[in-house]
C-alpha cells in the first residue's frame, strides 16, 4: 500500500505538477496564437517573439523594482512589473499591426503573405530581444521559492517519496484560469465580444452588421500581447528565460493549437494540456515509479524512459502529424481546413 | 533594357567583392565569394519551392543539415571496430522499424471495423519497444569505441564530391515524407510542419552520437582540392607563384579558395540551367498557373497536391546539395551550429529580395543578402563604436551597446525582409511576364 502511495506521489511530483503548469504555459500561448488566426486568419510565427519580447520587458521593470527595493515577498516581484510588460507588448504589436500587416489586410492579401510578414517580424523581435537583454539565460524569479517542500511532505505523510510544489508553478495555475476566465467571460458576454466572435464566424455578415474591423483586430491584438506577455512571463519564472528557447517554444505552442482545432479557444487549452502531457510522459524516466510497483526480481534494468529530453520537441511533432493525418481540423473542430 | 539592368546589378555585386578584396584581403573576398555561391545555391532551391509553387518552407535549416551528414556519411572512412560492435544492432533494428511501418500501413489499409484503430496502437507500440530493445545496446557499444577520436560508425570512405548528390537525395526523402502529410492542407501547415521537422533533424543530430557524433563534431573532413600544405610543397606551384610574384603561403590559401569557387560555380551554374530550363518548360508554366490560380488549374485537371509535391522535393534536394558542400568547405560537421536564423529566414530573405519566381533573382539576392550579412557586423560595431564615441569610458551602456551591435543583424535583416515585401513584392530581378503577383 505504501509502495502504490509513494508510487502515486513520484509520479505527481514528476508528471502531474509540472505537466500542468507547462501545460497551462503552453494552452496561455495557444490562445494567443488561436485567436490572431481566428479573427485575421494566418498563423502569427511571431508569437513565440511576442513572448520573449513581453518578458523582457517584465524583467526589466523587475530588476528595476527590484533595485528600488519593491517587492511583494513572497510573491516575485515579476508579478508587479507584469502589467507594465503587457503594456509595451500590446504598444508593440498595435505598431507592427498599424506598419506591417494593415497594408496587406487592405490588399486582401493571401494568408501565406500574412506569415511570411510575420515572419520579418519575428525576425525584428528577436532581433531587439537579443539586442536588449542579450542572448542568454535570464533568471529572475523571486521571492519565496516553494508552496509545499518535499522535506515537510514526507514528515507530515510518513512517505518516503517527496512533493514539491514550487510558488511558480502554483501561480501558473492560478493565473492562468484568472485569465482564461477572464477571457471566456469576455467573448462571450461583452459586446466586443461577441463581435469578435461574429466576425471570426463571418466576416462579411460582420461587417454588414456595422461591426468595424479595425476594432475588432485591435481588441485581438491587445488580447494577444496580454496573453503573450502572460505567458512568457510564467513560463520564465517557471524555468528560466532565453530568447532562443521562447523561439523553439513556437512548435509546441502551433501543436496545441492544431490539436485543439485552429480558432477553436478551448480547443487551444485543451491542446496545451494534450501536449504539455503527451511530452512529459513520454520523456519521464519511469525506473523508480515501477520500482514502487513491480515485485523485487522484475525490476527493470534501464530508465525505462521512452524518449530522452532532448526529443521533447519530437513528441509535440508527432502528435502535429498525427492531428494533420487523422483529423485535420483539430479534436474541436476548428473554424477552417 | 532589362537585361541591361540585370547585367549591371551583377557587376555591380562582383565589384563590390572586389572592393572587399582591395579594401580587406583577397582571401576575405573569396571567403565571402564562396558562401556567396552556396548561398545562391540555397536560395535557387527555395526559388523553385516558393517562387515556382508558392509554398512556404520554413525548415531549410534542417535539409542543410542533412546536407552536412551526408558529407559525413559519404567521405568519412569506415569504422570496423564500431561496425564490429554495433552494426549487426542498427541493422536490425532499421529493419524492425521498416516492418513496425510496413505492418502499421497494411493494417491501416487493409482491416475496417472497430478492431482497426487497436491494432494499429498496438503494432506501433509493440514495434517501439522491440526496436528500442535491439537499438539501445548497439548504440552503448558503438559509442564506446574509442569515443574520443571515433565512438560512431563512420562512413563509407568515397570521395567528399559524392556527398553532394547524396545529401540532395537525404534531403528529398526527407522532403516526401514531409510533403505526404503537410501538402494538400491548408498552406500554413506545411510551414507550422517544416518547421517542426527541421528542429527534429537538428535534435537527432546533436544526440545521436553513434551516427555523426552528435555535438562531438567530426573534423578533418576529406577535400575535394589540395591541401594548402601539399601545395607550398610541390614544386609546379611554387614555380607558378613565382611566375605571378606571389608569396607562396599566401597564395596557396587563395589558390585553394579559388578552387572551391570554381567547383562551386560549376555547380550553381548547372543547377541554374536546369532551373531556368524547367520553368520555361511546359511543366515550369504549369506550376506557374498552379501557384496563380489554384482553383483554376484543379479544374483544368492538373493534380496540385502530386505537383506541389513533386517540387517540394526538387527545392529540398537543392538545399540539401547546397548544405553538403558548405559542410564540404568548412572541413567539419558541427551539428551545434545549425541556428534557423541563419540557415532558414537568411535564405528567404535572398528569395524575396532577389525576386520570388525568378532564378537570376534569387541568385543575385544569395549574393547580395550574404554579402550584406557578413559585412554588417563589422559595420554594426564601427557604427555602435561611432555613436557611443560621445560617452565616457567604462559606461555600462556604451559597453552593452557595442557588445550588442552583432544582434543589430537580425534586425536589419528582418527590416530588409518587411520593406522589400511592402514596397518592393516583386525583388530587385523581377519574375517576367505573368500578372502580378498576389500580393
Amino acid at each position: 500500500m505504501e509502495d502504490l502511495l509513494n508510487a502515486v506521489v513520484l509520479l505527481g511530483n514528476y508528471v502531474i505538477v509540472p505537466g500542468l503548469a507547462y501545460g497551462s504555459q503552453l494552452a496561455l500561448g495557444a490562445l494567443g496564437v488561436t485567436l490572431v488566426f481566428g479573427i485575421l486568419r494566418f498563423s502569427n510565427f511571431a508569437h513565440g517573439d511576442t513572448m520573449a519580447f513581453g518578458t523582457m520587458v517584465v524583467i526589466l521593470f523587475t530588476w528595476w523594482f527590484q533595485s528600488m527595493g519593491i517587492s511583494i515577498d513572497p510573491l516575485p516581484t515579476a508579478l508587479l512589473a507584469l502589467p507594465f510588460g503587457i503594456l509595451a507588448t500590446i504598444g508593440m504589436l498595435l505598431a507592427t499591426d498599424r506598419l506591417v500587416y494593415k497594408f496587406y489586410r487592405k490588399q486582401r492579401s493571401p494568408s501565406i503573405v500574412f506569415v511570411m510578414a510575420s515572419v520579418g517580424v519575428m525576425f525584428v523581435m528577436n532581433g531587439i530581444v537579443r539586442f536588449v537583454i542579450g542572448p542568454n539565460d535570464q533568471r529572475f524569479a523571486d521571492g519565496q521559492r516553494f508552496i509545499l517542500k518535499a522535506r515537510e511532505f514526507k514528515e507530515a505523510t510518513g512517505l518516503s517519496e517527496g512533493l514539491t510544489i514550487k510558488v511558480s508553478q502554483g501561480l501558473t495555475l492560478g493565473i492562468a484560469v484568472i485569465v482564461v476566465g477572464l477571457l471566456f467571460w469576455f467573448l462571450q458576454k461583452s459586446r466586443t465580444g461577441k463581435a469578435m466572435r461574429a466576425y471570426s464566424d463571418n466576416e462579411d455578415l460582420a461587417l454588414l452588421s456595422g461591426i468595424s474591423p479595425e476594432k475588432v483586430v485591435m481588441i485581438t491584438w491587445i488580447i494577444a500581447a496580454a496573453l503573450a506577455t502572460i505567458a512568457g512571463t510564467l513560463y520564465g519564472l517557471d524555468k528560466s528565460f532565453k530568447p532562443f528557447t521562447y523561439f523553439q517554444l513556437l512548435l509546441p505552442i502551433f501543436a496545441a493549437a492544431i490539436v485543439g482545432g485552429l480558432g477553436n479557444p478551448l480547443g487551444a487549452i485543451a491542446g496545451g494540456f494534450v501536449v504539455a502531457f503527451s511530452e512529459v510522459t513520454i520523456t519521464y524516466a519511469y525506473k523508480k515509479f515501477l520500482k514502487y510497483l513491480m515485485p523485487e526480481n522484475l525490476e527493470p534494468e534501464g530508465l525505462v524512459q521512452l524518449l530522452s529530453t532532448d526529443y521533447k520537441f519530437a513528441v509535440s511533432f508527432v502528435i502535429l502529424v498525427l492531428v494533420l493525418l487523422i483529423r485535420p481540423t483539430g479534436i474541436f473542430k476548428g473554424k477552417v481546413l | 533594357m532589362t537585361m541591361n539592368r540585370n547585367v549591371l546589378l551583377f557587376a555591380g555585386m562582383f565589384a563590390l567583392i572586389a572592393f572587399v578584396g582591395f579594401a580587406q584581403s583577397w582571401s576575405v573576398a573569396l571567403t565571402i565569394l564562396n558562401f556567396c555561391l552556396i548561398s545562391a545555391i540555397m536560395a535557387l532551391g527555395v526559388n523553385i519551392q516558393w517562387g515556382y509553387a508558392g509554398l512556404f518552407n520554413v525548415g531549410i535549416v534542417g535539409f542543410t543539415a542533412l546536407g552536412g551528414l551526408a558529407a559525413v556519411l559519404v567521405s568519412k572512412p569506415p569504422v570496423p571496430e564500431a561496425w564490429a560492435a554495433g552494426g549487426t544492432g542498427i541493422g536490425l533494428s532499421i529493419v524492425s522499424l521498416g516492418v513496425t511501418i510496413a505492418a502499421a500501413t497494411i493494417a491501416s489499409r487493409r482491416m475496417t471495423g472497430r478492431w482497426r484503430k487497436p491494432v494499429i496502437l498496438l503494432i506501433v507500440v509493440a514495434g517501439f519497444f522491440i526496436t528500442r530493445a535491439i537499438f539501445d545496446p548497439a548504440v552503448q557499444a558503438i559509442e564506446a569505441v574509442d569515443p574520443a577520436k571515433t565512438g560512431y560508425l563512420g562512413g563509407l570512405g568515397l570521395p567528399i564530391v559524392l556527398a553532394w548528390p547524396v545529401g540532395g537525395l537525404l534531403a528529398a526523402g526527407v522532403a516526401w515524407v514531409i510533403g505526404k502529410i503537410a501538402l494538400g492542407l491548408r498552406s500554413d501547415y506545411l510551414a507550422i510542419a517544416t518547421l517542426g521537422i527541421a528542429e527534429i533533424i537538428i535534435a537527432v543530430l546533436k544526440n545521436e552520437d553513434w551516427l555523426a557524433r552528435g555535438v562531438k563534431n567530426v573534423s578533418g573532413l576529406d577535400r575535394p582540392v589540395p591541401r594548402e600544405i601539399n601545395l607550398q610543397q610541390s614544386d609546379w606551384f611554387i614555380a607558378l607563384a613565382g611566375k605571378i610574384g606571389a608569396d607562396p603561403v599566401s597564395f596557396s590559401s587563395i589558390f585553394v579558395k579559388l578552387s572551391y569557387a570554381g567547383l562551386f560555380a560549376v555547380v550553381l551554374l548547372v543547377i541554374l540551367w536546369l532551373s531556368e530550363k524547367a520553368l520555361h518548360s511546359p511543366w515550369g508554366r504549369m506550376m506557374r498557373a498552379i501557384r496563380d490560380n489554384r482553383d483554376a488549374a484543379e479544374a483544368m485537371g492538373k493534380d496540385v497536391t502530386k505537383r506541389h509535391l513533386q517540387v517540394f522535393i526538387l527545392g529540398s534536394a537543392v538545399v540539401g546539395i547546397a548544405g553538403a558542400m558548405m559542410t564540404t568547405m568548412d572541413g567539419q560537421f558541427t551539428p551545434g551550429t545549425y541556428n534557423p536564423l541563419r540557415y532558414t529566414f537568411l535564405i528567404w530573405v535572398m528569395v524575396i529580395v532577389g525576386g520570388s519566381g525568378n532564378n537570376w533573382g534569387a541568385v543575385l539576392g544569395g549574393f547580395l543578402i550574404w554579402f550584406v550579412w557578413v559585412e554588417a557586423e563589422p559595420a554594426a560595431s564601427w557604427l555602435m563604436n561611432l555613436v557611443t564615441s560621445g560617452m565616457y569610458e567604462g559606461s555600462a551602456l556604451r559597453e552593452h551597446l557595442v557588445k550588442s551591435a552583432p544582434h543589430m543583424r537580425l534586425i536589419v535583416m528582418g527590416v530588409i525582409l518587411l520593406l522589400v515585401l511592402r514596397f518592393s513584392p516583386r525583388g530587385l530581378i523581377p519574375e517576367k511576364g505573368g500578372r502580378e503577383r498576389p500580393t
